[in-house]
């Protein structure tokens, strides 16, 4: 009691408390709309209640099913009461979607059943089952049962690095026709490597001749790299669009000089090229500013002297230009890379069907598969990347240093 | 004697191949205005419009949006969400940028660490998790769940503008003030919120081309209701592609023009009495 009395006289103390208290509300606010969402995305990719709430006896007779022979017939009786009782619920069509996607063909099966079941008024179940579809005679369906009744699941995330668990417990490989996901994270990387390095081309010369320019000059070459900054990423899509279709200005320009005849015209957007060019164009000024702002603090002296003891132009920048400007290097491709492999909006509108990363699969999972799990498993797998790059980022650089004007 | 031509030949290939990547950076924009002017619907230059014909150029793209009730009542959306969030994410990102200008603060990379992360999360998956969690909360199609979520993705924008306005801020004005009698609130209203103004409203100009801008968050969780600017933008590319949708790009881009040179001005105001 005392002891909080003097410390809270103590100016240190005081200081401590009124800096949290004006942090606190914007973390508290962060934590709330932000922190709490992906919180309930991954809480999503592990966690599935549907199945196990249905079809809970059905779930629990099947625990002592040998996994090789037909379940007993008192499966069968909680099963057909249970996918009854889920129709009459309407909560069926749930359940259906989930365990199709384990075990393709099984939606149509299972929604038929329960149609079919109406009519069985009496014997066994586990004959009229299988006489509606023979599916019901398939371990496998059980098994799929089985699978997807698991409230807390790792599926999901295997289903998202293309691995699956068979009945035995052990976890191979999908078949080759349904490995999408790696390839699709591994596609990615690359592509947004591409653009990281393309922006670094294209960035490191004019950022070193806004850094020489004098303040004048230099601010309005500024602008003219912060006017596409500011300007709407759609617009700037839009812009690419016009510019690059078939029956765009480019096209138009190249076959009135004569460079390419009008049945030549070339196709440079709605595939990858669309959604390089353009993301290039988007995410240049994010390695523009960060390197001027470490050229700027790069003395001429040091170049000329180097000059003075006979370095040739080419010496002198890469010895001693060039590791100087490392800091700006570093902290503009290691933000264009995290931009980029998070991108969704310029791949979805001019990446055609082989510019699509990984954000797309994840926006086609929430939005049209409702495959809901996988694309919270995806934007996990996206997350821990981005978590890493970003801590990696916070050491090398520091988060107050990331880019803006 | 090779020196004498060498950099002379490699100082044009260096400016010529800056002036490219200028050309490359402002023309995709430049070129969208005047085929927003175009008579036909065309996305490109008609043979007219070269010769410069006046009939070839036309306003009927700028009518047909004045005249949509659907584009004006999406200008009117993002008004409303982007004046909101703009104004919660400047209230909450200058407290927060106080507090953390503070040598008081402890945890505070930890702390910045957690502000900035909405503003390198893939928007994506924000939009995935809040989708997820404002339909939980029956919040789902709302102007307020997509104001909350615009401030979060606004709020480090401020943060970062004002940080770098408060380093150049200098703290013995502080000890002047209140050596004077002066109380924090009075010195803050009085000395330090005047000086740091220009930084709090370069932030709060971020934020607001932040949600003006924002389309993932709209297209997850908006409903008809909430459609604003950019997602009605995201219809027309991907549906109808009308040149009206040039004419409404051309007056984002002087919007942005506007807006670049006023954050530009203040900041050289700001760097001018640092």
């Amino acid at each position: 009691m005392a002891g909080s009395l003097t410390s809270l006289r103590d100016p240190r103390y005081r200081a401590r408390l009124r800096a949290l208290a004006l942090v606190a509300p914007l973390v508290i606010f962060i934590g709330v709309t932000f922190i709490a969402p992906l919180g309930t995305m991954l809480t999503r990719s592990v966690y599935d209640p549907v199945v196990a709430d249905v079809l809970p006896n059905t779930l629990r007779l099947l625990d002592s099913w040998d996994g090789v022979g037909l379940p007993s017939e008192a499966v069968y009786a909680a099963a057909s009461e249970e996918i009854s009782q889920a129709e009459a619920e309407r909560s069926l069509g749930l359940v259906a979607s989930r365990i199709n996607r384990v075990r393709g063909g099984l939606r149509g099966a299972i929604t038929h059943t329960s149609r079919e079941l109406r009519n069985v008024q009496q014997g066994s179940r586990r004959e009229s089952m299988i006489a509606i579809d023979s599916v019901w005679s398939d371990p496998a369906t059980w098994h799929a049962i089985q699978v997807t009744g698991e409230r807390f699941t790792s599926r999901h995330y295997l289903n998202a690095l293309d691995l699956q668990r068979l009945p035995d417990g052990s976890v191979v490989s999908q078949p080759d026709e349904r490995r999408i996901y790696v390839h699709l994270f591994w596609r990615t990387l690359m592509i947004s490597a591409l653009i990281t390095l393309l922006c670094l081309v294209l960035g490191y010369p004019i950022a070193h001749l806004i850094a020489r320019s004098p303040p004048q000059r230099a601010n309005l070459l500024l602008i003219l790299v912060l006017v596409p900054f500011w300007t709407s990423l759609l617009v700037r899509t839009t812009s690419w669009i016009v510019l690059l279709q078939t029956q765009g200005v480019l096209n138009d320009l190249l076959v009135a000089i004569g460079l390419i005849g009008d049945d030549g015209r070339l196709s440079m957007i709605y595939n990858m090229t669309g959604t390089i060019v353009a993301m290039t164009h988007v995410l240049l000024p994010f390695m523009v500013l960060p390197l001027y702002s470490v050229m700027r603090g790069i003395s001429e002296t040091h170049m000329n002297a180097a000059a003075s003891l006979g370095a040739t132009p080419l010496q002198a920048f890469l010895r001693v230009y060039w590791p100087q400007s490392l800091p700006g290097v570093g902290a503009g491709a290691l933000l264009v890379f995290i931009l980029a492999i998070g991108y969704y909006i310029t791949p979805a509108l001019v990446g055609g069907s082989d510019g699509q990363l990984i954000s797309n699969m994840i926006a086609y999972h929430m939005q049209t598969s409702l495959n809901w799990g996988l694309a919270a498993a995806l934007g996990g797998v996206l997350l821990a990347g981005v978590l890493v790059l970003y801590v990696v980022y916070e050491r090398l650089i520091g988060i107050e240093r990331i880019g803006l004007r | 004697m090779m020196s004498g031509t060498r950099p002379k030949f490699g100082r044009i290939l260096y400016l010529g191949f800056c002036t490219l990547v200028f050309v490359f950076l402002v023309a995709p924009i430049i070129v969208i205005v005047p085929l927003s002017f175009n008579a036909e619907p065309y996305f490109t230059f008609t043979e007219g419009m070269l010769r410069l014909d006046p009939d070839a150029w036309s306003l009927r793209w700028y009518r047909e949006i004045i005249f949509s009730e659907a584009w004006v009542k999406s200008f009117v959306n993002s008004i409303v969400i982007g004046v909101s969030a703009t104004v919660l994410a400047t209230f909450f990102g200058t407290l927060a940028a106080l507090g953390l200008a503070s040598s008081a603060i402890p945890a505070r990379r930890a702390i910045m660490g957690m502000i900035i992360s909405p503003m390198v999360t893939p928007v994506i998956i924000a939009a995935a998790g809040m989708f997820f969690f404002y339909s939980e909360l029956g919040l789902g199609q709302t102007h307020l769940s997509i104001i909350l979520a615009h401030t979060v993705l606004g709020v480090p924008f401020v943060v970062v503008t004002v940080t770098a306005t408060l380093a150049a801020y200098d703290s013995t004005l502080n000890h002047a003030a209140a050596s004077l009698g002066a109380g924090p609130w009075t010195t803050f209203r009085r000395i330090q919120f005047p000086l740091i103004a220009p930084g709090v409203i370069s932030g709060s100009l971020f934020a607001f081309a932040a949600s003006f801008d924002e389309v993932v968050v709209i297209l997850f969780m908006g409903g008809i209701e909430q459609r604003t600017i950019p997602r009605q933008m995201w219809a027309g590319i991907r549906e109808q592609i009308s040149p009206a949708i040039l004419a409404i790009a051309t007056f984002l881009i002087v919007f942005a023009v506007l807006l670049l040179l006023t954050v530009n001005w203040l900041r050289q105001r700001g760097e001018a009495r640092a």
